[in-house]
């Protein structure tokens, strides 16, 4: 593949500049300062971690939120987006992950969508809509007519569409967000082709990516960001797999963890090629008694939809699951919780909390049965161990009849940990149990991990904070695509660090014999 | 290593003093418009007051309670079931047939509320396991089950002048009657499964998170067969009060029941949506409900503006309760 050699400084100016932008959001920082500047004709990868910034930064650059601070620049003048609208009008177009097509409009009624053609002023132009649009699939190559319905298209057709509908617009500057992500290898090349064609006439493209290899294949720069900073850009000739990795992972383990070490004991829970079909393929783990196992990888790698699997909250295609040596049959949760495996969902509100009842009932919720004669509860018993728990977790709620609802999104995790804590499970799985939780309760959560491990408890942790799998987790387990593709720690000789797991959870093995032919 | 965050104590009073006010409120519910509701009738027509009236009210109101009762379990579980009526009627109309069969007049009362009862698992099992939405099941079984009334009625009125339970419709323990006391006690025995067994709470925690119910291990396919069970054994019930009460049914008795049932347990402040409301509040809705009918029946008020007046107060009602509660929903 051909550099192009119009990219870079070489031009006079940058087609899009960004200085010093800042967002927040109530409690969260998520842009600080951040600069980028952008050539015409090139693509330009923007890389980071989850939660780095990246789409916050991409919706500035929309018009969908305003920033706190900083300017925006296109051809060296200031620009300021009120609107969405705006942004377009301004010449950038974005491709957004989650496409916006409307199915039941014909490929050129969605490129056309909300500015039709008319003729004698009220009638849509069609043949005029359709021969338009017609030209522009032409010149991306696509392969499916402009009349077409855009419900009978495929994933990639339907970005094609989204494509032509920027192109439309006149954009000179185009997002695009993780493109690939729906795409089968085949697409993806047909897409590498789009987006190299619209860079030769001159367009500038932003290329959110998580993927190493994609950016090696298809940039001549690529910016970084982390924790909403921007970290520095490298030119093409700079490209190195360690070196990006090092910039998206930055700081090495924070004091704040402080790192226990667990006797491991005996296997617990064996987990053998369990797979859905779709997002999970062919996973097999163990977990050991008193450890606490993570499992770390993108989103989206399919760490929740393993976990899912195990506890039988979703429908496996294949997959065996053995507790200390005993193969279960789970076909619901229900069976999961009745052999003794826990599950915190990583949605509390959605799928964790039931907000409009009591904080007690919350608590209580699995050991019902326990305090109940012939069905008929007994209510001193329920509000006895409720409160042993409120104050062991230390639940900062007014009362035990106080609703869920109303907590702090600490203590209501902590009502969760609390109901799977009574029936005192053999194996429990948290699913990114400090998500929305303030410092002081996330530290409580730690020290109550490692309490329960210490007591021989089997954990096993997802996170997207890499820096919370490494200070807490014995042994790490790393997801990419649906796969195990790696695991660190424990007696494989590879240290627990963010760079060993960002090298299996982004495909950079793989990337580094692409970038060499 | 974790240190204690703590809360200035006045804070954490002020919202004990909140949730101890906001639990009052949820108590007392719509009891305050039913005593509005009965002072205004009183101070309107002299014979509303009556020892013998109040009687009559909450006799008038009984069977509706009970199908309210049945349907609170449903829309505690975020639910709906339109059958009521139909189940009602179908169940009448058997009670009264198996009465006519000398060798099995003694089972009239089981057989029906053993239909009612299996319509209503029936109608649990396509929900739970099949997913449908309850509102397009019921409303296939509103329609199935008319068609069924008529058709064990053989498109006539069945009549059985000597019914052997006659007792359920006519009958009096000292000045109440029977028809009032089954409805009293159907609301406090369905007041203690709700709030005092292991399937009551498991019955609130599935209307109010359903996805969260399921991870935590809750049978809900079992507690949504069982709220809709309920609900088709007390239609039965309602079904052979009804044939009692009247020595006989038809196919069309219970058209438009099931709608009164539903506002009394949304006038009793039950969320539609599952999950928050009691069966108390049901009560007391369906009381408003039957208020309304005998004090403006009493002041002579015509049929149609009865009905009109109806709605009105149904919806003012809520809209009140919502204006009151604003801000305390989950």
């Amino acid at each position: 593949m051909s550099l192009n050699t119009k990219a870079g400084p070489s031009n006079d100016r940058p087609i899009l500049e960004v200085r010093g932008i800042s967002k927040s959001f109530p409690g969260v920082r998520a842009l600080k300062n951040v600069d980028l500047r952008i050539w015409p004709g090139e693509v330009h990868a923007l890389m980071g971690e989850n939660g780095a910034g990246k789409s916050t930064l991409m919706k500035i650059l929309a018009g969908a939120y305003r920033p706190d601070a900083g300017e925006i620049l296109i051809d060296g003048k200031p620009v300021q987006f009120r609107t969405p609208h705006e942004a377009r009008s301004a010449g950038i177009g974005i491709i957004y992950q989650e496409l916006t097509v409307a199915p039941n409009l014909t490929v050129s009624g969605n490129v056309f969508l909300g500015s039709e053609l008319k003729r004698f002023g009220f009638m849509k132009d069609t043949a005029q809509m359709d021969r338009k649009t017609q030209e522009v699939l032409d010149r991306l190559g696509a392969r499916f007519k402009a009349s077409a319905r855009a419900a009978h298209l495929a994933v990639a057709e339907q970005q094609q569409v989204e494509i032509a509908r920027a192109l439309f617009y006149k954009s000179r500057i185009l997002v695009m967000d993780e493109p690939t992500a729906a795409l089968s290898d085949r697409e993806t090349d047909r897409l590498f082709d789009v987006v190299r064609q619209l860079r030769s006439e001159g367009l500038a493209i932003i290329y959110i990516s998580h993927r190493m290899a994609e950016v090696y294949e298809l940039a001549d720069r690529l910016s970084v960001l982390r924790d909403g900073e921007y970290v520095g850009e490298l030119k093409r000739s700079e490209f190195a797999a360690d070196k990006v990795i090092e910039m998206m992972v930055g700081r090495r383990l924070e004091d704040f963890y402080e790192r226990a070490k667990h006797t491991v004991g005996e296997v617990v829970l064996d987990v053998r090629n369990m797979s859905d079909g779709k997002r999970v393929k062919n996973a097999s783990f163990q977990l050991r008694k008193g450890e606490v196992l993570g499992l770390a990888g993108l989103v989206g790698a399919g760490r929740t939809e393993l976990a899912r699997l195990v506890f039988g909250a979703d429908k496996r295609k294949s997959g065996e699951v053995y507790l200390t040596g005993r193969r279960l049959k789970i076909n619901q949760p229900q069976d999961a919780v009745r052999a003794g495996i826990g599950y915190v969902p990583e949605d509390r509100k959605l799928q964790g909390v039931f907000l409009q009842m009591s904080s007690a009932e919350n608590i209580t919720m699995n050991i019902l049965e326990d305090c109940a004669t012939g069905g008929v509860l007994n209510f001193a018993k329920l509000k006895t161990r409720a409160t042993a728990e409120v104050k062991s977790l230390r639940v900062r709620t007014a009362s035990l009849n106080s609703r869920a609802g109303g907590l702090s999104g600490g203590n209501q995790q902590k009502l969760l940990l609390a109901r799977w804590l009574e029936i005192n499970p053999k194996v429990l799985m948290l699913d990114e149990p400090t998500r929305g939780v303030d410092v002081g309760a996330k530290a409580e959560i730690y020290g109550l991990i490692h309490q329960l491990v210490e007591k021989g408890m089997a954990v096993l942790f997802i996170s997207s904070e890499l820096p919370e799998i490494v200070g807490i987790c014995d042994r790490v387990l790393v997801m990419r695509e649906g796969e195990i593709t790696g695991q660190v720690g424990g007696d494989t000789g590879i240290d627990i660090t963010q760079q060993n797991i960002m090298k299996f959870a982004t495909d950079v093995t793989r990337s580094g014999s692409t970038n060499g032919n | 290593m974790a240190t204690e965050i703590t809360t200035p104590s006045a804070e954490l009073a002020e919202t004990k003093r909140k949730e101890r006010t906001r639990s009052l409120i949820q108590l007392a519910g719509m009891l305050p418009v039913l005593i509005v509701i009965c002072i205004l009738f009183a101070a309107l027509t002299p014979n509303f007051l009556t020892q013998n009236n109040m009687v009559n009210v909450v006799r008038q109101a009984s069977i509706n309670i009970v199908l309210a009762a049945g349907m609170t379990f449903v829309i505690l579980t975020g639910g709906i079931d339109l059958a009521v009526g139909s189940v009602l009627g179908f169940t009448a109309v058997i009670a009264v047939v198996v009465s006519l069969m000398p060798a099995l007049s003694w089972a009239a009362v089981p057989i029906a509320l053993l239909a009612g009862c299996l319509i209503g698992v029936l109608t649990g099992m396509t929900v739970a396991y099949i997913g449908l939405p309850p509102f397009i099941v019921t409303l296939g079984t509103y329609t199935a089950i008319r068609g069924a009334a008529y058709l064990a009625a053989g498109g006539t009125t069945v009549i059985n002048s000597k019914i052997g339970f006659s007792w359920i419709g006519n009958g009096y323990v000292g000045p109440v009657p029977w028809l009032v006391i089954i409805a009293l006690l159907t609301i406090a025995i369905s007041a203690f499964i709700l709030h005092g067994t292991v399937l009551g709470v498991h019955v609130y925690a599935v209307g109010g998170n359903p996805q969260a119910a399921r991870l935590t291990g809750i049978p809900v396919p079992f507690v949504l067969i069982f709220a809709y069970g309920v609900s088709g054994l007390l239609s039965g019930l309602g079904g052979v009060m009804s044939a009692s009460r009247l020595y006989s049914a038809q196919g069309q008795l219970g058209i438009g029941y099931e709608l009164d049932a539903i506002a009394a347990v949304i006038l009793g402040g039950t969320s539609f949506s599952g999950g928050i409301g009691t069966v108390f509040g049901t009560l007391i809705g369906a009381l408003i409900i039957a208020v309304l009918n005998n004090g403006l029946t009493l002041m002579n008020v015509s049929f149609y503006w009865q009905l009109v007046i109806k709605g009105a107060v149904i919806v003012l009602a809520v809209t009140l309760d919502k204006l009151r509660t604003r801000g305390q929903a989950a």
